[in-house]
Parts: C-alpha cells; sequence; structure tokens
C-alpha cells in the first residue's frame, strides 16, 4: 500500500447490516487495527445481486447507479462478502453516462480476505484463537473471486482465509472431505429448491461435525446463516463465526 | 413436472439419494486424481477449447471438407434439418436393407431425436448394446446420464431385472455373473443384426474420417458384424485435424471416468468390400445456438458428463429430475434452447457454484451461462408476481430512505410475529431452517452511534 493512507470505504451487505450487525462492527475494527482509515458511506443499501441471479439483472440499473453514486470516491471499497463482491465486478448492469466511475469501482473492490493478503499483504498475524475451527468456502468467492485453488483445477494449493488464520496460536484449521463444495444457498435457490438446498445443507454440515469443527467459519454470511439455520433447527453443537470475527476478537 | 418438484421426490429415498451423491462423487474424485497426474492438464483446456472455438467460427466450411472426405473414402452422407429427418433417413435406409432389426451403441443424439420409440413403431426392433443402455432399455426408460446411463439403479435392482428379462439366478447380485449374463444375450443380437448404428464422438474433417469411442467394444462389435453401419453424428462433432484428436481423447476419458483413455477409440474411415457407410448429419437447433451469441459455447461440449459428477444438485436430484435429453448443468444451457417454456426451471436448479465450469475439459462457462439463460426466461416470461417484487427491490435499494424503513419493518415483524406465523408452511425458509435472531440494532444504527 502507498505510505499516503489511502481512503478505504466499507461496503455492508443489506443483509449483514440488517441482521449480522456484528460481522459489521468486526471488519470495521479489524482493518483499523490493521491501520487503515475507513468510512462507511451512510447512504448505501444493495448490491441487486438476489435480482440478479433470479433474472432480473435488468431490473438493477437503479440500485446499481446508486452504488456507484455512493462509493466511486474511494481508493478502495472492502465488503465482508465475495458474493457481492463478485456481483458488482461482473454482474452490474451498465449505467449509462457512469462507465468510467463504475469500471473504476469493480477494479478496487475487494472481498475482505482478499483485500488483507493482496492489497495489505498482511503476513504473520499475531494473536490468539485456540478452537477447532472449519471453513466454509463460498462458491463465489472460491470460483469466482478465487479466493483459495480450486478442487477441480490443476494449481499450487492456496487459500487466503488459511493465511491469514495459520499463525494464530492455538487455532487448529481442520481439512474436510469435501473442501469446496457447495452449501446449496444459492440465494432465491434456498426457497425455490427448498428441499435440495437444505439437503445439501444438512451434508455441508456433516463434513463439519464429523470432524469435531467446534466454529464453522467462512467469508459469507449468507451461506453462514443457511448452515447456521439448519443446525439450529437440529440441535447441532456447533458455533458458527464470519473470519472477520474470528480475525478481530483473535488479535485484540 | 419442475425441477424442484422432481428433486424433492428424489430426496425422499434419503439412503438412495445418498448413496447416489457418494457414487458420483467417487468419479469426480477419480477425475480429480487422475487429471492432476497430468501436469500440462490446463493447457490440453485451453487448447481443446481454442480450436473448438476455430471449428464453431468455421463451421461451414469444415462441414463442407468433411463431407467431400467423406464421399470421397465411400462413406454416403446424409444431411438432416431436424429429428423428424434424421428418423426418416435412419429408416429408409432400413427399408431399403429389409432389416427387421437393428444394434445400436450408445448415441446421445438418437436419444435426442427419439429413434429409438420412432422404429418401434416401424416395427423395427432396436436392442442398444451398451450394458447400461440396455438395461434402461428393459425398463423402457431412458439414460439418466449420458456416460453412465444406469448409475440411479443398484446392482439389487439389475439382479432383479435381470432374473425377470434374462432368467439369472433370483437374488444373485454377482456383477460379473450379471454381466457375463448381457453379454451371452446381446451376442446373439449382435449375430442377428444386419444394420448396426452408432453415434459419433469425432469427424475429422481433414480426413473425413470419424471416430466412436466406448469402454466396450459393442460398437466394433456391432459394426463388424453387419453389412450396413449408420453413424449419426451431430454437426458441431467436428475437429479440424487427426492430430487435435490427441487432445480431446486424452481429456475425454479422465473427465468423463478418472480412466487414462477410453478402453476403444474405434476409426472409421472406408465401408469394408460389400458393406455400407451410411454418415448422417444432423442439425436439430444447432445453428440456432451457433447465433446466440451467449450460448453458442455449449457447442463445444464433447459428452464427457464432468459436469453432471460434479453438480451438487444432479448428484442429490438424479439425471430424471431434468426432465431433458441431456441432464445435468449442460443440459441446463442446451434444453432451454430447445424448448425455452418446458425448460424454464432448469437454469434455476444450480447455485451458480461454478465447479461445472471448473471441470469442464473445454471450458464452457456453464455457470455463466445458466445466469444468462434466468435473464432470457424471466424476459421471456414477462410480468408476473415476481418480476413486479423485483421492480420494487429495486425501487426500495436505490432508495437509502426506502431502504431503512422497509429494513425496520421487516426486523420489526421478525422480532415480534409468533413462530408460528414465520415458520408457516408458505415460508420455504423456516420449513428446515431457523432463522437468525434479530439484533437489536442494524450495523448502520450501531455506525451511527459509535462513529460519526
Amino acid at each position: 500500500m502507498n505510505s499516503i493512507s489511502p481512503n478505504i470505504a466499507l461496503f455492508i451487505p443489506c443483509y449483514v447490516d440488517q441482521f449480522f450487525p456484528n460481522v459489521g462492527i468486526a471488519s470495521l475494527e479489524l482493518l483499523e487495527k490493521l491501520g487503515c482509515s475507513v468510512t462507511y458511506p451512510i447512504g448505501q443499501t444493495c448490491c441487486g445481486q438476489p435480482m440478479a441471479n433470479s433474472g432480473y439483472e435488468r431490473d438493477t440499473a437503479g440500485t446499481a447507479r446508486h452504488f456507484t453514486e455512493i462509493f466511486k470516491g474511494f481508493d478502495y471499497i472492502v465488503a465482508p462478502s465475495g458474493s457481492c463482491v463478485l456481483h458488482v465486478k461482473e454482474h452490474s448492469p451498465k449505467i449509462a453516462g457512469m462507465e468510467k466511475e463504475q469500471k473504476g469501482i469493480q477494479d478496487k473492490i475487494f472481498e475482505l480476505t482478499e483485500f488483507l493478503t493482496d492489497v495489505l499483504k498482511v503476513e504473520n498475524l499475531q494473536g490468539s484463537y485456540p478452537h477447532r475451527v472449519g471453513y466454509h468456502a463460498s462458491c463465489h468467492g472460491q470460483r469466482g473471486l478465487r479466493l483459495a485453488s480450486s478442487s477441480e483445477l490443476q494449481e499450487a494449493p492456496y487459500n487466503k482465509a488459511h493465511h491469514l488464520l495459520k499463525n494464530l496460536k492455538g487455532l487448529e484449521w481442520v481439512e474436510l472431505s469435501r473442501k469446496d463444495e457447495c452449501c446449496g444457498f444459492g440465494g432465491t435457490f434456498a426457497v425455490t429448491e427448498e428441499a435440495l438446498s437444505i439437503q445439501m445443507g444438512k451434508d455441508r454440515l456433516e463434513d463439519h461435525l464429523s470432524h469435531q469443527v467446534e466454529i464453522l467459519t467462512g467469508g459469507d454470511m449468507s451461506c453462514i446463516m443457511h448452515l447456521q439455520g439448519i443446525a439450529s433447527r437440529n440441535r447441532e453443537n456447533i458455533k458458527f463465526k464470519h473470519i472477520a470475527e474470528i480475525l478481530n476478537e483473535a488479535i485484540s | 413436472m419442475s425441477h424442484p418438484e422432481n428433486a424433492s421426490a428424489f430426496l425422499k429415498d434419503q439412503s438412495k439419494a445418498k448413496w447416489h451423491d457418494e457414487t458420483l462423487w467417487f468419479v469426480r474424485d477419480k477425475r480429480d486424481r487422475i487429471s492432476k497426474t497430468v501436469p500440462e492438464w490446463e493447457s490440453l483446456r485451453n487448447l481443446a477449447s481454442q480450436i473448438k472455438d476455430n471449428v464453431l467460427s468455421n463451421l461451414d466450411n469444415y462441414l463442407e471438407e468433411f463431407e467431400k472426405n467423406a464421399l470421397k473414402n465411400g462413406i454416403q452422407v446424409h444431411w438432416a434439418k431436424d429429428a423428424e429427418e434424421h428418423n426418416a433417413i435412419v429408416l429408409k435406409i432400413l427399408k431399403e436393407k429389409n432389416c427387421p432389426a437393428i444394434v445400436k451403441s450408445k448415441s446421445i443424439l438418437t436419444e435426442e431425436c427419439h429413434l429409438n420409440p420412432y422404429l418401434e413403431k416401424n416395427g423395427i426392433e432396436v436392442v442398444d448394446t451398451d450394458l447400461g443402455e440396455r438395461i434402461v432399455q428393459f425398463l423402457n426408460q431412458p439414460p439418466s446420464h449420458i456416460v453412465l446411463p444406469a448409475i440411479h439403479l443398484k446392482k439389487g435392482e439389475i439382479s432383479e431385472l435381470f432374473h425377470e428379462k434374462l432368467q439369472t439366478e433370483k437374488g444373485n447380485e454377482d456383477p460379473e455373473y450379471l454381466t457375463h449374463a448381457a453379454r451371452t444375450h446381446l451376442r446373439e443380437k449382435f449375430l442377428g443384426a444386419k444394420v448396426a448404428i452408432t453415434g459419433v464422438n469425432f469427424g475429422v474433417a481433414e480426413t473425413g474420417e470419424f471416430v466412436v469411442c466406448t469402454n466396450e467394444g459393442n460398437a466394433d462389435m456391432g459394426v463388424h458384424l453387419a453389412e450396413t453401419h449408420i453413424a449419426c453424428m451431430g454437426i458441431e462433432k467436428i475437429i479440424p485435424r487427426r492430430k487435435d484428436l490427441g487432445v480431446f481423447l486424452r481429456l475425454l476419458a479422465r473427465s468423463a471416468t478418472g480412466q487414462p483413455i477410453t478402453n476403444y477409440n474405434s476409426h472409421f474411415r472406408s465401408p469394408a468390400t460389400g458393406k455400407e457407410i451410411h454418415l448422417v448429419l444432423v442439425d436439430n437447433g444447432r445453428t440456432a445456438q451457433l447465433a446466440r451469441e451467449k450460448f453458442r459455447n455449449s457447442l463445444k461440449c464433447i459428452r464427457c458428463g464432468a459436469c453432471m459428477n460434479t453438480c451438487p444438485i444432479y448428484r442429490r436430484s438424479g439425471g430424471y429430475s431434468y426432465g431433458s435429453t441431456v441432464p445435468g448443468p449442460i443440459g441446463s444451457i442446451l434444453s432451454p434452447g430447445i424448448d425455452l417454456n418446458k425448460y424454464s426451471s432448469l437454469p434455476f436448479a444450480s447455485t451458480l457454484c461454478g465447479s461445472c465450469s471448473d471441470v469442464c475439459p473445454v471450458k464452457i462457462n456453464i455457470h455463466e451461462q445458466l445466469y444468462e439463460w434466468r435473464q432470457e426466461i424471466t424476459k421471456a416470461q414477462g410480468t408476473n408476481g415476481k418480476s413486479l417484487s423485483m421492480k420494487l427491490a429495486n425501487g426500495i435499494f436505490r432508495s437509502p430512505l426506502a431502504y431503512r424503513i422497509s429494513g425496520k419493518l421487516m426486523r420489526i415483524a421478525l422480532k415480534n410475529l409468533p413462530n408460528s406465523l414465520i415458520y408457516h408452511p408458505i415460508n420455504s425458509w423456516g420449513k428446515g431452517r431457523n432463522l437468525p435472531e434479530t439484533p437489536k440494532e442494524t450495523f448502520k444504527e450501531w455506525y451511527h452511534k459509535n462513529r460519526s
């Protein structure tokens, strides 16, 4: 990063704002602890992903224009969600007259762990987190933003979340049987294909439970909300935290 | 029935659904392991994809070159614009040969054209000679997977079926025993058929030859015993040169079943003395798909089935849940081009997880095309309740005030409504999942208090 502190905007996805304020707080505090100067533009709403993935990308023009207006002046935009970041990068409809601003946003928006590893170049995070942690690789971060190597591809193994967590004292990173299989959330898929969604979630959860995972973490609260919802309905003994919460807790 | 209804029915038999998932995951895993023994795997995928790009951009020229060379080799070439023409051409040849029974090795194209029922209606006995296909044929079912047609059946079910159809011992589930019984049964059929039908995996423009890949050698067996060979080929199966074959054959078997090579890659170039080869080149919607800029890439498919094996939806809903000849992710981007209305639920039978695109040996951007088909389908469906709610959502998200008010109303409702209402059966979220606890304030409210 430049020696002059860049102007960083925090983008908190709508469902995180409404249901998981602690994830927003953890993201903000974590970035501040790492020396960033962060603003949360107060007029922000949603990126438009739920509509676009349902087949109504054309109806997200107003949402995309608003998003661009809100975030255009910043050096970086950081969000604790791979899925929303991928949407902004790939599926925002073109906004007439704002092409340059829109392209600028698409180039400088980052998912949180990606921002920490690739922009802040965080190495050797010092802290302590004595727990058995299972990582859920959310698909849009995994195969869309390439936050970790894909099991399908021939490539050198890497994982940005693991890179950040591996030095925390006492943290046990759990290897799963299927390290990057989908959990079945999938936005509206969770309700339109309810039976499949639940089955996929149960199977994903079982992988963590059978490996004695104590805390299931990940970079997207949407997948975690789905898995947590199934676990809590079935009274499973497992906790859920966004990776921002773990990092923020561990290094304080 | 739509995909969600079919999937939900499939999942009712929990132990079988789990078995189906694990069986196909085993194939996916085998594919992963063997692909990783080829250091140049990703370059091979790139190369294959580029060769197919070239083919799709020059398809007209390659097809003419292919036809010219095939004719020179003594192959009789026929063109069919659709399934109907294809079936009529095949029947005409069979009538000329006065042929009452044919053997057929696996061909997804003839499934697509519904050739079997058409020939049977015209009094011709059709025997599928691929073991899996023969099994589903006995059951009057279509294949549930393009490479593993009977993957939805367990060996106990096959044992019962063979006891009924082939008089094998009741309760004997030994796969070797059952395969031997099928072999004896098929041998008779092979010996009796004057005409053999095969599909085509690759047609080589440069030489006019074509290649058929089978693991059981059943294409060769049929063709060599028969007097006439009818090969049915989709026009997108062209590759420019014989030397391109190596790229595809290395990718195909590894992607399909995790084998280093298909057992039989049979080259057919010209008929033996006194025999005939007929090649039927079929369009059936392919040129229409080629004209669709966003979806033309789907024609690169070499029918390896890897996207089915990796798909977390396919593995847990089975091939029949799609109701289309080609099921799974690739089927869900091909089928809407054939009938948008009938297959409108298929592009939504996905979480857009992207695993299909990463396993695809010819790098078709399958999940991106699923996303694009969703956009097309909602446009075609016009205004309905869903489209109005999307317009409403856009209205809310473009206005910070509307967002704050509607968010607040939702949170108040969730906090105060009784669980019996929140988890009402019409709320699909709550059927098998709890909702998160509603926090006392939003992040926005917290930020307002603590930071500004």
